[in-house]
């Protein structure tokens, strides 16, 4: 990924503290907030429709939409409230926008039933959360990542969401971006997890150098056909998506309905209506998996992270392999669906796995209970709206 | 569509209506469909959103789009709908509780002035769970959460969307005959237009409270609410005004940095400048970032003030290097600038944990907590005293790029001339050649 703060063979050939000329060939380079790179990734990706409610640190995602979006023909606005922000997102995606909207941890709360009827009515959408030291309104400018848990569990029914952690500008920049692509091929809600650390930090980027993938679109209906709005043969299969308006009449409900989006008590269509919500984000696990694995020969440690995290994660690992430690380190991208393929293979043939967050350890559960019997998992957990830094991962991980 | 003339936008797939015999709104779907017939829409672009309670059971039943959301926010999808493709034509179904829970949506609909037409099916009451009071229960009004009795007066929805700004408002009866033509009117209004029609709720209110047609008109006159048009008045459209606005929009240019200077820089180094509102502080320190990519170098910045921004402390923490920067935080600064009381309150921990190899450079006038920093005083407060208090980071930064020689003094310079509008840059040349002195 060129112009990202990444390169991937940093510290598989030997890290080199100073990497002189890191910065030569980017020639587009800006110094931009996070919360910019975000707005700039969801209008290349084609967002033509935001609303948001002002909240730090999620606020100047609003501001830059609504500098962005005017002069490319599509709405940014602000809202009465969070939930006139999303309930506006969703009508404005069923008519054919992309959509997105952004808050922070306060807001999600008030999200949480449309994020509901979002993942009940198969609607592409993107949000983004901002995280910052909660609960309640906790530390307003500051940063944590203490919405791990909520973003996955967040509405009723418990059914699965996708959700991507960016750690730099560029990263927020990229996974926005492929955010949009998720939402569009999984007629899904996506979560961008940020972190007020990762979005109202300045740094130098150059976004066009960031290589993404080609631009994703909701599957269309076969013309002709007669079109069910959550038509599917296989349960996993994503139902072609026709727009409010752009065809025959359609239909949308928030209430148990069949294929048809027809009301329905049937428990046998429920049941089937419920099982494809699920195993089209779960059967898909592989394809949304988003991590980078720097293995070491022989490691007894494994380092899992996340966020803005990572970035000391990763500092620490550098440390420690100098002092001669044998450590692997699994950086994620993607946290849900889990990628549990990529977590398993790096927890196999470790002692132990070390897990720092800024949280009282919420990420941490998922590393647990993949790991395999005998391997000791812990954390390094800190909540107090500092960065976690590379030494305190050394001391507290045991590197 | 078909040139054919719609005879009916009802179906009947699905059968009889769902409602309890005598309920309004059979009567009111009726007259939705009337109306419908009269305007000839689209039923591919005609979409009509409901609400929760027995209301949102009607959508299925029309061959228009249909979108049956959550309690209280159809019209916040309604709002998006619209928005995202104007050509729609978007009527909402709404019962009384809507409106409760709803409330903020009704008001900023009525403020905002979107073409949406609202329909509320207004009965008093929560009829889908069990018959409970809602906000346009009639004082005195009996349901199963006012055994008693209702104790809070009804809300006037009509008075409070007219106050709210809304451009066409009617109040009346699910058995008026003039139902459907004032449909007709609502949905052919350019804006928002809602209708608040007064209806009996079979299975609950109206045997509750021993209500009929008659009653129903009574209880007009007895709380005082008028029926018929209610105001009708010209307003911008909030779409059309929003797109008319859009073709003016431009987005700022993108301001790219490109590589002019070298530096010596060997090593990631992190600076903080701890100042007050006012100095400038983030401005300037972005302004150094700029200067070293101008160099090459990798930068960082983040910021910390409060929340009333233009008082207090504004203390920048910047990091530069010549690879790429990883951590983000400056847990060992290596150079610090302290240029007011307030930066130093905020900073004064962090200053007592100051490393050795930190430098610490503060204004003469600044008492100084222990620090194993080592401290350069410099005439800050003197220098800003001919150049204005606005150039006291400018001032600082300039003294410590000639004095730790992090970046050559001509890229800040540049930085300056090409990132700052001339009328700032005068003034901030002035006060860089000062800070440059000072340093020396």
């Amino acid at each position: 990924m060129r112009g990202s703060l990444w390169i991937d063979d940093h510290y598989t050939d030997g890290w080199q503290p100073i990497l002189r000329g890191a910065m030569e060939g980017l020639v587009g380079l800006e110094f931009i907030e996070g919360n910019e790179a975000i707005a700039r990734a969801a209008v290349k990706a084609g967002c033509r429709f935001f609303a948001g409610y002002p909240i730090t640190p999620a606020s100047t995602i609003l501001s830059h939409m609504l500098e962005l979006l005017p002069s490319e023909g599509g709405v940014a606005l602000q809202a009465e409230d969070e939930i006139a922000s999303i309930g506006f997102c969703i009508g404005a995606a069923m008519a054919g926008a992309k959509a997105m909207t952004a808050t922070s941890g306060p807001g999600i709360s008030l999200y949480s039933e449309n994020i509901g009827l979002a993942i009940m009515g198969e609607t592409p959408l993107v949000i983004v959360d901002v995280q910052r030291q909660g609960p309640a309104t906790g530390s307003a400018t500051k940063g944590a990542d203490g919405d791990i848990q909520f973003a996955r569990w967040c509405t009723s029914g418990g059914l699965p969401i996708i959700a991507l952690c960016p750690a730099t500008v560029a990263e927020a920049y990229e996974l926005t971006y492929r955010a949009f692509n998720l939402a569009e091929t999984y007629r899904t809600p996506v979560f961008v997890l940020s972190n007020k650390e990762v979005s109202m930090t300045c740094e130098a980027v150059d976004l066009e150098a960031i290589e993404l993938p080609p631009l994703a679109w909701r599957k269309r209906p076969l013309e002709g056909a007669p079109y069910l709005p959550h038509q599917f043969e296989r349960a996993d299969e994503v139902p072609a998506l026709a727009d409010f308006g752009a065809g025959a009449p359609t239909r949308y409900t928030t209430s148990t309905h069949n294929k048809a989006g027809r009301l329905t008590a049937d428990p046998e269509i429920i049941q089937e209506m419920i099982e494809h919500y699920a195993a089209k984000i779960e059967a898909a696990a592989d394809d949304i998996a988003l991590y980078r694995y720097d293995p070491e020969e022989g490691a007894e440690t494994l380092m899992v992270s996340y966020g803005i995290t990572s970035r000391a994660a990763r500092v620490a690992v550098r440390e420690a392999r100098l002092k001669g430690r044998k450590v692997s380190s699994l950086v994620l991208q993607t946290l849900y669906p889990v990628p549990e393929r990529a977590l398993r293979r790096a927890l196999a043939g470790v002692r132990r796995a070390v897990v720092p967050e800024m949280n009282l350890g919420q990420y941490r559960r998922e590393v647990e209970r993949l790991a395999p019997a005998g391997v000791r998992v812990s954390g390094v957990n800190r909540m107090d709206t500092t960065l976690i830094s590379p030494s305190e991962i050394m001391v507290r991980g045991e590197l | 569509m078909d040139a054919a003339i719609l005879q009916t936008y009802m179906t009947k797939e699905l059968g009889p209506l769902p409602f309890c015999p005598g309920c309004g709104h059979e009567r009111l779907l009726r007259e939705l469909d009337t109306a419908l017939v009269k305007l000839q829409l689209d039923p591919r672009e005609t979409v009509i959103v409901t609400d929760i309670g027995c209301i949102g059971l009607s959508d299925p039943y029309f061959v228009t789009n249909g979108f049956h959301g959550l309690h209280g926010r159809s019209l916040t999808y309604a709002t998006g709908l619209k928005l995202a493709r104007p050509e729609l034509t978007v009527i909402v179904l709404m019962g009384d509780g809507g409106c409760g829970i709803g409330g903020a949506h009704l008001l900023n609909a009525a403020r905002r002035n979107l073409d949406l037409t609202l329909i509320i099916a207004n009965n008093f009451n929560y009829g889908m769970t069990g018959g409970q009071h809602s906000v346009t229960t009639p004082l005195g009004g009996r349901t199963a959460t006012t055994p008693g009795g209702n104790l809070e007066g009804p809300l006037d929805i009509c008075a409070t969307v007219i106050a709210a700004g809304a451009g066409r408002v009617y109040r009346g009866m699910t058995h008026d005959a003039d139902l459907a033509d004032r449909i007709v009117d609502g949905v052919r209004y350019p804006g928002f237009a809602l209708l608040d029609v007064w209806e009996l709720c079979t299975a609950y209110y109206t045997p509750q409270n021993a209500m009929n047609k008659r009653e129903l008109a009574a209880l007009a006159n007895l709380t005082g609410m008028r029926t018929g048009l209610l105001v009708e008045k010209a307003r911008a459209e909030f779409g059309a005004a929003y797109r008319a606005a859009s073709k003016a929009a431009k987005a700022r240019p993108r301001l790219v940095i490109e590589k002019a200077f070298e530096s010596a820089l060997d090593r990631q180094v992190g600076i903080v400048i701890a100042g007050s509102a006012g100095q400038k502080v983030r401005s300037t320190a972005t302004l150094l970032a700029r200067a070293g990519m101008l160099c090459g170098l990798d930068a960082v910045q983040k910021d910390d003030y409060p929340i009333t921004v233009m008082t207090g402390h504004s203390v920048s923490e910047l990091s530069l290097s010549p690879g790429r920067i990883e951590y983000t935080a400056i847990d060992k600064p290596d150079y610090f600038a302290v240029l007011s009381e307030d930066g130093l309150k905020k900073t004064r921990k962090s200053i007592g944990r100051l490393p050795e190899s930190c430098t610490l450079y503060v204004d003469e006038s600044i008492e100084l907590p222990d620090t194993k920093a080592r401290v350069k005083r410099i005439a800050l407060s003197q220098a800003t005293k001919a150049l204005g208090k606005l150039t006291a980071s400018v001032v600082a930064v300039a003294a410590i790029v000639a004095d730790a020689k992090l970046i050559p003094a001509e890229a800040l310079e540049e930085a300056i001339r090409r990132y700052q509008p001339p009328a700032i840059a005068e003034t901030s040349l002035k006060a860089l050649h000062k800070g440059l002195q000072l340093a020396a």
